[in-house]
């Protein structure tokens, strides 16, 4: 497991990795935010937490097809198939690997952006906390759906159309979490709630994953 | 526990026994009735026209795909597959493609692996700048470090020049000789000792079991 880990890892970074594209994603989609809808920041503090849970939703959902897809594409996922690693553990690796790459610094660029959409102070804090906990369930359900349309052709779309619908609930509590940080109401309740859906998801999703991956695979 | 199972693995020797073996791809039967032996220290040939079946019969046995009907046994955990794709990194260079592989096997050494296909030389190139042989060169090694005692190849000298296969086949008898044993979809002379199994006897009449599409797995 640790060595597929660091294979991943050592992808991501090398070049043509995909490895800051998705943070890439998330700062254009945050600036171009503020020429859509004016510079009024009364408007930009109360909308901040939505499109800061958005943007980062998107950039996590852009790599998403790279996940399976170039494996699958040079047999590495047959070969792994056959392993004595279980295909679950292999998945959640993955997932994880997904994760470290995308989901970690888009929470730690966060702030940063948050400061251009004028988040309001307290909302930083609770910010960081809703995307620490939420983006892992994001790629443990990506995973699923790469999983999914792994053996279709050009099947990124499809897998935006499949995903998309499984992150509502992740989107909910976290932007929830996020906003009522920002507006000093009390947060704790929407983020244990998105702790216990990240949670289930992380200890349910890849069985999932891997029973569809082994269909895919036939 | 993982590398617990590998030490006795390597040291195990394993028969394979197929009985009454129906295959299907795409949900059509290709080969049916089928039934053989591979013992340890046997090699066995698989020929048979383009779209016979020899790729779905090795993925069957390797656990990719379920049989329609039959038994496999001495097939868990013990088979080392090799199909077209050679599921290697462009962006690893050959010793860290090797290393992945050793590391998910529980395996340790590389040196006989290197050896045996001469890739001493290129073990620090990147394997994405290799030629296609090389490349083939560094798949079947790949077979070497999972420490596991019957082989299965599909099509493994292809892209091979004539030194290439000569180091192929030394490293089959090699392999041979420890009590292993392998089953090659091939259609060149590889000098080997082996029994030859033609599929085209086997072949399924493709509406004998209409209606064994996918679903009848699920």
């Amino acid at each position: 497991m640790k060595a597929l880990l660091k294979r991943d890892l050592m992808l991501a970074l090398r070049a043509g990795g995909g490895f800051g594209l998705g943070l890439a994603f998330f700062l254009i989609v945050t600036v171009l935010v503020p020429f859509s809808v004016g510079p009024d920041p009364v408007l930009l503090t109360s909308i901040a937490p939505g499109v800061l849970w958005l943007g980062a939703l998107l950039s996590c959902l852009l790599s998403l097809d790279r996940l399976l897809a170039l494996d699958f594409e040079d047999g590495t996922l047959d070969l792994l198939a056959t392993a004595p690693l279980p295909l679950e553990a292999a998945l959640s690796v993955k997932a994880l690997a997904h994760w470290l790459t995308t989901g970690l610094p888009l929470v730690v660029a966060a702030p940063v952006l948050g400061l251009m959409l004028n988040l309001a102070p307290a909302g930083y804090g609770w910010l960081v906390a809703s995307l620490a906990v939420g983006t892992p369930a994001l790629s443990v359900i990506g995973c699923f759906g790469a999983a999914l349309t792994v053996g279709v052709k050009r099947g990124g779309l499809l897998m935006s159309l499949l995903v998309l619908p499984l992150y509502v609930p992740t989107l909910i509590f976290g932007a929830e979490a996020a906003r009522r940080g920002a507006e000093g109401l009390d947060a704790m309740t929407p983020l244990i709630l998105l702790a216990g859906l990240t949670s289930a998801t992380i200890a349910l999703m890849p069985f999932a994953s891997a029973a569809v991956l082994r269909m895919t695979l036939r | 526990m993982r590398w617990l199972s590998f030490r006795s693995e390597a040291a195990r020797a394993v028969t394979l026994t197929v009985r009454n073996l129906t295959i299907a791809r795409g949900g059509l039967p290709v080969l049916s009735g089928l039934s053989f032996l591979l013992e340890p220290g046997q090699a066995m040939i698989l020929r048979g026209p383009n779209g016979a079946g020899k790729t779905t019969l090795l993925r069957t046995l390797a656990g990719l795909q379920p049989p329609l009907a039959g038994e496999v046994s001495g097939a868990d955990d013990t088979i080392a597959y090799a199909g077209h794709a050679d599921g290697l990194k462009a962006m690893l260079s050959v010793s860290e493609n090797l290393r992945f592989w050793a590391d998910v096997f529980g395996q340790q050494r590389l040196d006989a692996a290197l050896d045996a296909y001469r890739l001493r030389e290129l073990e620090h190139r990147l394997a994405g700048t290799l030629s296609a042989g090389q490349k083939r060169r560094l798949g079947l090694s790949r077979l070497l470090v999972t420490g596991r005692p019957i082989w299965m190849l599909d099509e493994p000298t292809v892209s091979l020049d004539k030194d290439a296969v000569a180091m192929f086949a030394a490293a089959v008898k090699a392999h041979l000789g420890q009590g292993g044993s392998a089953l090659i979809a091939t259609h060149i002379d590889l000098g080997i000792e082996a029994e030859t199994l033609d599929v085209g006897a086997y072949k399924a009449d493709p509406n004998a079991l209409s209606g064994a599409s996918d679903e009848a797995f699920l």
